[in-house]
């Protein structure tokens, strides 16, 4: 099973022009680089400030943009890890090894399990899986090799 | 508790026994006493919690046991007591032990892989013990994983454990010519846990997944313990890029798709993208293709065109050329024959198939059926191809694919003539 460690912001990641610490960057870089020795490691990306980013309000029909930079640090992320282990256990156990990130301030990291195939069969109803059936055969050539 | 001790396990268990491998000299050895300190860890962690360094935990009371055991058989045997004074003259002398010894983990993790995956045993206890040992598997769950019973699969260990004990197989990575035949079995015991999971050849299910991720996560690790083979990328690739289809390769009622069928928006990008990847760095090695890469490179091919139409099937016939070259297998020039139908029409596959009719090896293999019925069709032989069907469903030991091959058969009558084309 798969699970997405999301890293939240913190004051210090929503700097401007912020980059870690060099100290921390090794640091990461030797957990990442244990991830990855223990094959758990699918992708990994951080992120930029908030500055740089935008919102897209949905209310209705309308679309709002919003431009960045967001307030509420703690609701923000900045950087995300996908793991593939074989249960949260597992995967809290990798995310408690990892180095702290804001050392001055407090760090929040979550972890939330991905969907995986087997999670949908059962809200899946006769109906829909027919329909499912139904525009698969719809799409182009899927005459050619049955 | 217990699952946190459990996934604890999983992530320390292989570095443990490498460690204590390295320290005792006894593999067999060294694995009871992995398996006690978890015996002690499930005891003690659920009151004192789990302590800050859990794998410096296991290796040290595995370690403790060691020296406790030799203590008392160094009266039998003098080696033992040299043994046990060296590991306490090193505990006390260098506090740095465990330090040094994680320089060479990676050293002894390949070791480790190259003990559990020796051709001296049968194949089915590679897998079982490579599970055990790389994969921090319990019995419990590699007899799940393979729907065997419980006493069969710890016998297979034990029996596995004892033949590496008896025949002094050595804690080392082999050299030379050695090397890459002992690297093959590695790789073909990974991809044999790989496709047990991804084609299920007994059973209900059409897939086990967990035991995909399994063979995944052992050929991820074996990838960064030996970067410089391109062989070992090569499997990684092939089983990243079949692991992309897992969501499209099966209806939410549990019936096969087949390849050129599925809905290529499910296919996994993540997953595909790390295949190309592993490819890339195969080939950034050296330009020699085994085996592996060559049947990654046939898998890119499908994941990277977007309709069935777009598929390069010329390339494809190509690779399937030289992986004919590299192996010789009637397996393959029935694949082969596959690609040549469709990048030369269903005639031209026809006649490569219908060679292989008297192969003996393919004589109880449903796909050589369910292949040239499936050509026949499309040639509009319909009652030849509805009997190659049946031939198929008969052959096949998996329910599921029964079903759709019986499905097909029967469409042979009722379905409408519009297959005359390729």
């Amino acid at each position: 099973m798969r699970f997405m460690v999301i890293i939240k912001a913190t004051p210090e990641t929503e700097k401007a022009g912020a980059l870690p610490d060099p100290q921390l960057l090794l640091e990461m870089g030797k957990y990442n680089e244990e991830l990855m020795k223990a094959g758990v490691l699918l992708a990994l990306d951080g992120l930029h400030p908030s500055s740089k980013g935008a919102r897209v309000r949905f209310s209705g029909k309308t679309r709002t943009v919003i431009d960045g930079p967001f307030t509420e640090a703690k609701e923000l992320i900045a950087g995300f890890t996908i793991l593939q282990v074989k249960s949260l256990e597992e995967a809290i156990e990798w995310v408690k090894r990892a180095p702290n990130c804001s050392p001055t301030s407090e760090g929040e990291v979550e972890i939330r399990q991905i969907f995986e195939m087997e999670d949908f069969a059962s809200v899946l109803t006769g109906e829909q899986i027919q329909h499912k059936v139904a525009r698969r055969a719809e799409l182009p050539n899927q005459t050619a090799n049955k | 508790m217990h699952r946190t001790i459990e996934a604890v396990w999983r992530i320390e268990s292989a570095r443990v026994v490498a460690r204590l491998t390295r320290l005792t000299r006894d593999f067999e050895l060294a694995e009871d006493l992995a398996q006690e300190a978890l015996l002690a860890a499930l005891e003690q962690w659920p009151q004192s919690g789990v302590p800050d360094h859990p794998g410096a935990w296991l290796t040290a009371t595995a370690k403790r046991r060691a020296i406790d055991l030799f203590r008392r058989n160094a009266v039998a045997a003098r080696k033992h007591e040299e043994l046990a004074r060296e590991l306490e003259a090193l505990e006390q002398t260098s506090p740095d032990l465990d330090a040094t010894l994680d320089e060479t983990i990676g050293d002894d993790l390949l070791r480790l892989v190259f003990i559990a995956c020796h051709p001296i045993l049968p194949t089915e206890s590679r897998a079982a013990l490579t599970l055990r040992l790389l994969g921090g598997l319990t019995t419990d769950e590699i007899a799940r994983a393979f729907l065997t019973p419980e006493p069969t699969i710890a016998q297979r260990i034990v029996r596995a454990k004892r033949t590496i004990a008896d025949k002094h197989i050595p804690f080392e990575v082999p050299r030379g010519r050695e090397f890459a035949a002992r690297l093959s079995s590695v790789l073909e015991v990974i991809y044999l846990i790989f496709n047990e999971g991804y084609s299920a050849t007994t059973g209900d299910d059409l897939m086990r997944p967990a035991l995909c991720e399994d063979a995944l996560r052992l050929g991820r690790i074996l990838a960064e313990l030996t970067p410089a083979e391109p062989e070992v990328h090569g499997l990684v690739a092939l089983m990243e890029i079949q692991a992309s289809r897992t969501r499209a390769r099966i209806t939410s009622t549990g019936e096969p798709v087949l390849l050129l069928d599925q809905n290529r928006t499910q296919w996994d990008q993540l997953l595909i993208h790390r295949g190309l990847t592993a490819i890339a760095r195969a080939h950034n090695i050296n330009s020699t293709r085994g085996p592996y890469l060559l049947q990654a490179e046939i898998a890119a091919c499908h994941a990277l065109a977007r309709t069935p139409s777009e598929t390069d099937w010329h390339r494809i016939v190509v690779l399937y050329t030289e992986l004919a070259q590299a192996i010789s297998s009637p397996v393959i020039e029935l694949n082969r024959a596959v690609a040549v139908a469709m990048a030369h029409g269903p005639q031209a596959g026809l006649t490569l198939v219908d060679a292989l009719a008297f192969e003996p090896s393919l004589a109880r293999y449903h796909l050589l059926p369910s292949i040239r019925a499936d050509l026949l069709y499309k040639l509009g032989r319909h009652p030849e191809a509805r009997s190659e069907f049946e031939r198929a469903a008969a052959l096949t030991r998996n329910n599921r694919e029964r079903g759709l091959l019986l499905a097909r058969a029967a469409f042979c009558e009722t379905g409408p003539s519009n297959s005359s084309g390729k």
